[in-house]
């Protein structure tokens, strides 16, 4: 049975994940980290596995990181509680907000 | 982070103190928008060129992840001259506008926008989504934004522009140099106010120094920013660009260049941590503009005219007033304000009449609009593409049936939160900041030095950045033929040196954030909304004794933390500047945001001029030109194009 080790380590920042890897997909290619304008990320030493986000509190969201990644779903953006925008359906008054459980089906046709 | 409880090792080779010498005719400093059209211009024009970027090229600087708007360009399309374009930035800015450099934008900024066509960005309605449209013209398929009748400001797909202008770039040869920050303007002699004859530039991974030789540099790092607002818990999360803090102008600044309009600020808001993410809450304005906006019962806030006057339909948001030439994308001004959500809003909501919370509706709209606010504007806008429109289209928005939320319905602007008196900016948003001062040919006070972007005085917008760097570079180029390189001083470069290495030197120390909240404290008390000699002066004593016994100790752990830390220590050089100039205007002024409680008179006539600001042997020296000191424009402009 393994050890569940308890590290003493610093409080985090606010917004500790603003892109989220999917291991499964990602293959480490770093494309990402190259063009990340405040470079957050810094190559995993292991190949072939995701960046690690070195500096979550920088991110700008601006994400050429996403735009420029070759395997879709790889990465996805991820925004902080705090940055979370509500939504109402005119026609039923529902709310709906980015995040939620149970979310509405994506809307696949984004220009109108 | 932490891996097993330990940090991990540096992943890039460490080269601190490694010298590595480019040569170059025409060095590029910040390669963003401004940067990367005077890299192509210049290399256009015969010149070797080289970029110094902090991030990465393709995708950096303001408008590296987007533009929805290319604004005040006099087109066939259009009735609207050059000087129509100067006289609403005159009206709104009091006089103090850049005259050279919006001259030179409002004449170029045409031309440069088929260059950009040329280079692969698109900016015109070639597959044909918007047919019909009132916004459209439908022979060249431009399509435009805010006044259609005088189809002025063109609605463009700018998120093809950056990754365009950065690929001509290497097509062209343009040497680029990612993650390099430029630290210092290497100078003739290693003196100050002498030709510029290259930089000093810091790799942000490896820390190795790069001494570039040029036989003319551009300047263009945009704007001073973080002076007064901070957020050290999230340095990224903020509207402005994390990268810009002001390092260009406080390199211009050690070499001897002048500035001007530095003492101007406006209140800010809590963008810097906190707000909201860029268009992405239901708004009315710039991106979002002329969005209707209802409230939680689907009530319509009215839109008014500039005299108050509720409009009766929506053409009205979109057609200047009976009377009006024309309305401008943006400004007070009277003589060309554009139509927008009635100001009696926040009032009538605390009185009543409309229910909290409000939305921006774009259900009720037509078809053409909501699919130019959401799939163009905020498709293509600087960091909406994909953190708006694909994010909250994954999520399930759909604006033919949703209706977007607003938070900031009872205090301070649409976009950003209530306005706060201490937290402000030098301008950006909402105005235009201090810069260096330039002449027709867009040369600074220093021979060699050519500026452009917002790193020019009074300078903002994206087509204003793309137009000044496409005029730059040819400049810079022109300067450079004749010329040979110059051997800089090794003195000049150990002292730069022994500059940016010392925060690597100590093993702990004060860190960057703990450094840069520590300045906008000083700001915020001694150089805020409202001055006095004493608050300045205690304000600049406190700033010398944080650069004499603060900043010594400043501590980096490594090359991406010295890049931080540097970057403050030019936010530190910015504050001084800006203080110095606040001494020197002995008067209030509403537009330039300037209270003087010992000098209180407002705006008087005797001192509608600009304060300038430069270094002259060690020395801060102020002085003044007169406001219209850019002298006749179209003469001007002829006689030096």
């Amino acid at each position: 049975m393994e050890k569940n080790i308890i590290y003493a380590r610093p409080n985090p920042t606010s917004a500790t994940r603003p892109v989220v890897f999917n291991p499964e997909i990602c293959t480490g290619c770093n494309k990402c980290v190259n063009v990340c304008q405040t470079d957050v990320f810094i190559p995993n030493p292991i190949k072939r596995k995701p960046p690690i986000i070195l500096h979550p509190d920088e991110c700008w969201y601006c994400s050429p990181c996403i735009d420029v990644c070759p395997k879709d779903g790889a990465i996805t953006l991820n925004y902080p509680l705090m940055w979370r925008i509500p939504w109402k359906r005119k026609d039923t008054g529902k709310h709906y907000w980015y995040g939620m459980k149970n979310p509405p089906p994506p809307n696949t046709r984004p220009m109108p | 982070m932490y891996k097993d409880g330990n940090l991990h090792q540096w992943p890039y080779p460490i080269r601190y103190n490694q010298e590595t010498e480019v040569d170059t005719d025409v060095l590029i400093l910040g390669g963003g928008i401004a940067g990367c059209w005077a890299a192509i211009s210049a290399a256009k024009s015969g010149a070797k060129v080289a970029i110094v970027e902090k991030a990465a090229t393709i995708t950096s600087g303001a408008g590296g992840s987007g533009c929805d708007h290319w604004i005040n360009t006099p087109n066939p399309c259009s009735k609207v001259t050059a000087e129509d374009c100067i006289d609403w930035e005159r009206e709104n800015a009091n006089g103090y506008i850049n005259g050279i450099s919006r001259y030179i934008a409002a004449k170029e900024s045409y031309d440069t926008l088929l260059e950009m066509e040329q280079i692969g960005g698109k900016i015109r309605d070639t597959d044909d989504e918007f047919v019909g449209a009132d916004f459209r013209d439908e022979q060249t398929k431009f399509l435009f934004a805010y006044d259609y009748e005088n189809k002025f400001h063109f609605r463009v797909w700018g998120k093809t522009f950056k990754p365009a202008l950065y690929k001509e770039c290497k097509r062209l040869g343009v040497k680029i140099f990612d993650r390099t920050m430029a630290t210092s303007l290497l100078t003739d002699g290693g003196k100050q106010g002498t030709k510029v004859i290259g930089a000093t530039g810091l790799n942000s991974r490896t820390g190795e120094l790069y001494i570039f030789k040029a036989k003319a540099t551009v300047m263009s790092m945009s704007r001073h920013s973080r002076n007064w607002a901070f957020s050290s818990e999230l340095t990224g999360l903020g509207q402005f660009r994390p990268n810009i803090v002001g390092t260009g102008y406080a390199m211009a600044f050690r070499a001897g260049a002048q500035f001007t309009l530095m003492e101007r600020s406006v209140r800010g808001n809590l963008s810097f941590g906190i707000s909201y993410p860029s268009y992405g809450t239901g708004n009315a304005m710039n991106t979002w503009y002329p969005c209707t906006i209802v409230d939680a019962n689907g009530k319509e806030i009215p839109w008014t005219d500039r005299d108050g006057k509720e409009l009766t339909d929506f053409p009205q948001r979109t057609h200047p007033a009976k009377d009006q030439k024309l309305f401008a994308e943006r400004g007070m001004a009277y003589k060309y304000r554009r139509p927008d959500i009635t100001p009696a809003m926040q009032d009538r909501v605390k009185k009543g009449e409309f229910a909290l919370p409000l939305y921006a509706d774009m259900t009720g709209m037509s078809k053409m609009e909501r699919r130019a606010i959401w799939g163009l504007m905020v498709g293509n806008e600087g960091r909406t593409p994909v953190p708006i429109l694909k994010t909250y289209s994954q999520a399930g928005f759909n604006p033919d049936k949703d209706m977007l939320q607003n938070y900031l319905m009872l205090g301070g602007d649409w976009l950003r939160g209530e306005n706060l008196s201490y937290v402000r900016i030098g301008g950006e948003g909402p105005g235009d900041s201090g810069g260096l001062v330039v002449d027709w040919n867009l040369k600074t006070t220093l021979d060699g030095l050519y500026a452009a972007g917002d790193s020019l005085f009074a300078g903002n917008y994206h087509h204003h950045a793309a137009a000044t760097g496409r005029y730059a570079g040819r400049k810079a180029a022109d300067y450079a033929k004749p010329m040979n390189n110059v051997k800089p001083t090794r003195r000049q470069i150990n002292q730069e040196k022994q500059r940016i290495y010392a925060p690597i030197k100590r093993k702990c120390g004060i860190e960057w954030k703990e450094l840069n909240a520590g300045l906008v404290r000083v700001m915020q008390n001694y150089c805020g909304e409202y001055k006095n000699e004493e608050l300045l002066n205690i304000g600049l004593t406190w700033l010398k004794d944080i650069e004499k016994n603060v900043a010594p100790n400043l501590y980096a752990a490594n090359p991406h933390i010295l890049m931080r830390a540097l970057g403050v220590l030019d936010i530190l050089a910015c504050n001084r500047m800006i203080i110095h100039t606040s001494l020197a205007r002995k008067a209030s002024s509403t537009y330039l945001g300037f209270n003087r409680l010992d000098h209180p008179k407002i705006d008087p006539p005797a001192h509608h001029k600009w304060v300038t600001l430069q270094q002259e042997n060690g020395s801060v020296k102020t002085g003044e030109l007169p406001i219209d000191f850019c002298g006749d424009m179209e003469s001007n402009y002829e006689a030096h194009k």
